[in-house]
């Protein structure tokens, strides 16, 4: 209750700075935020980002390593700044704190493009920035935004504490600090005499540090730019990496949750009398929306939830696929929610080309609802003592999953403490909080026992925030030699909306970009081009997917813009390349530069056909060819050649990583992903009807890094949107079937 | 009650003969290094070897295990004394969340002892029943290779 008076006050606040007068905001921003770290006794602490400890420097990394590797990233960004050598480098992720917050994430939300510097700067990025620490003021791990969002921070905080540290050694020693050097986590004079950070720490957190430090010249970086060795890797290959299921208390006990199949419906009926006299059976709590057993073990809680007795309110949305695709179909009919790209004539030239002697495309997509399916399913470890509950978590929004749950338990936010662990992967789905606030309310049903909930993969699996269903009408005019005009309509339950409404309560007057993102602000400088979005409402719950709208955009224009190549005899690299040349510059090289890489336009084998996607995401540029050969009737995906323009590459090993990854959970979707309803329930369980790519149908990848951006975009997403229109290109080159509904399985077989 | 081995130590529980290892190793024994994924052998997170044969111990009860000798990631190595394999995974940084590795890691330690120079077929049909979220495919199969030709030189 509290929060939600918080937030909304907050937001509004942030909606005035938006529309103009940040001075209060400013000066609101010039205060740093209070350092949240709580140094034990031998310990001191120099910004919220550095720990000094007798036995080195620990840096705080305070966004959720998913598997990104952003740990390793951001605790680089301080220790080349702070000189430490990389083998002395320990990173932990600290509390949640408003010193920690995501500063470049609500910027994610504006409707701009985000490779058009004019139209940022129209909105305002600063106004954005002091608005989001006034408002929202989320620590998020999300939108690839955590590296872009630290580059600068981090780096200052590791200057500012090299130069207090180098001043305490001075003092100490009766030295101008400007003679002194620094190395390995040491103070350095002339002489080779050296005194360590742990041995200055305390002298040098009684200096006022400066506010704007120099920073190094990207010349002279040691670590940044390099490859690093991940500081997760060992723990993750020993099986010592602790996840919130691992989380070992005394007398701790185990729960698994079954909540009800319709989402937003609660619970009528409760008969607890089977499940309570099963052996191993402590307690059975109620969550309201569903159940929870609290067992001796796991699969006791697990096997007992089936045994509970539950009547479910019904359904209160469009029970089937087909019934939920129409509710989305409707949403045409209704005023367009976001038109936020309207160059030229788009409507007006796809009339002539009925007339005229241009060719018309005309063609309807679609793309399906889909789970996340982190590898780790939803877990959480919790424990009521005295009035504190303490959360341990994976989470992508540590200060919101505090918040949350208090206000579900009737806490104030400062007595709960959340403690984030690795995550078996997020994508996005971490980003809720329902099973954090799950795990809240069974441990306050048992004070004093530590409670370790895991869900079962058939709960994940049907319960999840889902990348929505879209439909997308898209019509087209292509001239002798150029496309002429698109006119593209995009219908979708918004993520904007569901997710915003569950955060504070109401939806942002703001156009929704998420919905359109992907199609309005792609760098083509297409002459005529109308992008609107019609929000549906369909009553599933929709949430953040990885790269979010440009999954189902970047398939939908991407696909089509073959369509019109081939429809205008024209290239389809050749065509977008047109395209890209007069708008965005590195756009243009980055699939000029794919193009090389697969040879595209080669004769290619009998039987060998190759399809090419690009997208500009998240401040990045990402082109993407995929090669598909036909065996016996069956489609083999064979190789996926990838560049992507980041700007700036700090980790290029771990960029890579990341493409390979976002690649193949984009491949993963396009090529049989799908979550569909019957009854109102979801029809899917377990990894059988929700599978993924396997080792044996990986196809080559090749990436190649270039930084011609002016400025870093995001690594995380970036992969995943190109490939699925890719693919679909590559099958039509070899078939001539054009798919436009995905998964692609649902038309044609894969080896 | 069951009496099994666990990493070369002597083990004696007392639980419910249907329970599936997994949940005595996680929840009894306190080896949480093998993951559940799924609970009904879809995923591999769970592997581990079994009398030196990979099984998902999310599928094996504990009453079939009396006199077993149970092997998991805790017992191939420690972060203080890699394996070969570990050390591989180290150098071609394959994981990312980490959540299935212990499961690839038992998986592609058997098929290492198995045999010691796996084509990339012979990697497909041993390691595909482990699924990886995270896509970490290209660079586990890069370092089985390279652990296997370390292990001949
Ligand atoms: S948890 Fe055993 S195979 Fe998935
Ligand atoms: S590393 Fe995340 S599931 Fe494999």
């Amino acid at each position: 209750m509290a929060v939600g008076k918080i937030l909304r006050r907050g937001f509004l606040i942030g909606s005035a700075a938006i529309a103009g007068g940040v001075a209060f905001g400013t000066y609101r921003y010039l205060q740093p935020f209070e350092n949240p770290l709580d140094p034990a006794a031998g310990e001191t602490t120099l910004n919220p980002y550095i720990l000094i400890t007798a036995a080195g420097v620990s840096i705080i990394t305070p966004r959720a390593e998913m598997g990104q590797g952003i740990h390793t990233t951001l605790a680089a960004l301080v220790a080349e700044e702070l000189d430490l050598d990389w083998q002395q480098v320990t990173a932990i992720h600290g509390p949640p704190a408003a010193a920690y917050l995501n500063a470049s994430a609500m910027a994610l939300g504006l409707p701009t493009a985000e490779y058009d510097d004019r139209s940022i700067r129209r909105v305002g990025k600063g106004a954005v920035r002091v608005a989001q620490k006034l408002a929202f003021g989320i620590q998020l791990t999300g939108g690839s935004t955590s590296t872009t969002d630290a580059f600068d921070r981090m780096r200052r905080a590791g200057a500012a504490a090299r130069m207090v540290l180098t001043q305490a050694a001075g003092k100490r020693w009766g030295i101008d600090p400007i003679l002194l050097k620094t190395e390995a986590g040491q103070v350095i004079d002339a002489d080779g005499r050296s005194l360590s950070y742990t041995d200055l720490a305390a002298d040098a957190a009684q200096i006022i540090p400066p506010a704007d430090p120099p920073l190094r010249e990207p010349a002279n970086w040691r670590l940044l730019g390099q490859t690093l060795p991940r500081l997760d890797m060992v723990p993750k290959v020993t099986g010592t990496a602790r996840y919130a299921t691992d989380i070992d208390l005394p007398d701790l006990l185990c729960a698994s949750v079954r909540a009800t199949p319709f989402a937003g419906g609660t619970m009528i009926g409760l008969d607890t009398n089977n499940a309570n006299t099963l052996p191993g059976v402590r307690q059975i709590v109620s969550l309201g929306n569903g159940v929870a057993v609290v067992a001796d073990n796991t699969w006791i809680a697990m096997k007992a939830l089936d045994q509970v007795d539950v009547t479910w309110s019904p359904p209160a949305y469009p029970a089937t696929t087909e019934a939920q695709m129409a509710r989305i179909e409707s949403a045409f009919d209704t005023r367009a929610d976001s038109t936020l790209r309207d160059d030229g004539l788009a409507e007006v030239v796809v009339e002539a080309a009925r007339a005229e002697s241009l060719s018309l495309v005309e063609a309807r997509y679609t793309v399906p609802y889909l789970a996340h399916a982190t590898m780790e399913p939803m877990t959480a470890t919790a424990l009521f003592k005295g009035d504190q509950l303490t959360i341990w978590c994976g989470t992508q929004v540590p200060t919101l999953a505090r918040d949350t749950a208090a206000a579900h338990v009737g806490l104030d936010p400062d007595q709960v403490t959340i403690i984030t662990t690795f995550m078996g992967g997020g994508f996005g789905r971490r980003s809720e909080t329902d099973y954090t606030t799950q795990a809240a309310q069974i441990a306050v049903a048992l004070p004093d026992v530590p409670i370790r909930m895991t869900w079962r993969r058939e709960e994940d699996i049907s319960h999840d925030f889902y990348r929505p269903a879209a439909i997308a009408r898209l019509t087209g005019a292509v001239g002798p030699g150029r496309p002429e005009a698109i006119d593209m309509a995009v219908a979708a339950p918004s993520v904007l909306a569901g997710q915003s409404n569950r955060m504070v309560g109401f939806a942002p007057p703001l156009a929704d970009k998420l919905l359109v993102e992907g199609a309005f602000d792609q760098p083509y400088a297409l002459p005529n081009f109308r992008v609107s979005g019609h929000a549906a409402d369909t009553g599933i719950p929709v949430g953040v997917w990885r790269s979010v709208g440009h999954s189902y955009n970047t398939f939908f224009l991407e696909s089509f813009l073959d369509e019109m190549a081939h429809a205008g005899e024209l290239d389809p690299v050749a065509m977008r390349l047109a395209l890209l040349e007069p708008e965005h510059t590195p756009s243009a090289r980055t699939l000029e530069s794919v193009a090389a890489m697969a040879n595209w336009g080669q004769q290619l084998p009998e039987g060998t056909a190759q399809g090419v996607g690009f997208c500009h995401c998240f401040g990045s540029s990402v082109a993407q060819v995929v090669q598909v050969s036909d065996v016996e009737g069956q489609i083999s995906v064979d190789h996926v050649w990838c560049a992507v323009d980041v700007g700036q590459a700090l980790d290029p090993g771990n960029i890579e990583g990341q493409m390979e990854s976002g690649i193949l959970f984009g491949l993963s979707a396009a090529m049989f992903g799908q979550i569909t309803f019957a009854d109102g329930v979801v029809e899917q369980s377990n990894f059988h009807d929700f599978d993924s790519l396997r080792m044996d149908r990986t196809p080559l990848i090749t990436t190649r890094i270039l930084q011609n951006n002016l400025r870093m975009g995001g690594v995380g997403e970036v992969g995943t949107p190109p490939v699925a229109a890719a693919l679909a290109n590559a099958i039509f080159a070899l078939t001539g079937q054009r798919i436009r509904d995905l998964p692609l399985a649902n038309a044609v077989s894969f080896t | 009650m069951t009496s099994l081995t666990i990493n070369d130590t002597p083990h004696v529980v007392e639980v419910e003969p249907d329970t599936p290892l997994l949940w005595v190793l996680r929840d009894i024994l306190n080896l949480t290094g093998t993951k559940y994924g799924c609970g009904a052998g879809l995923c591999g997170a769970c592997t581990v070897h079994v009398n030196g044969i990979p099984e998902r111990s999310c599928q094996v009860s504990i009453g079939d295990l009396n006199g077993a000798s149970v092997t998991t990631i805790e017992g191939i190595g420690t972060p203080g004394q890699l394996s070969i394999l570990q050390q591989e995974w180290v150098a071609c940084q394959v994981a990312q969340c980490g959540y299935c590795q212990s499961g690839q890691l038992m998986q592609a330690t058997a098929l290492l002892q198995e045999n010691s120079a796996p084509t990339d077929e012979d990697i497909n049909a041993a390691m595909s029943g482990n699924l990886c979220r995270c896509g970490s495919y290209p660079r586990l199969r890069a370092a089985i290779h390279a652990a296997a030709k370390r292990m001949a030189d």
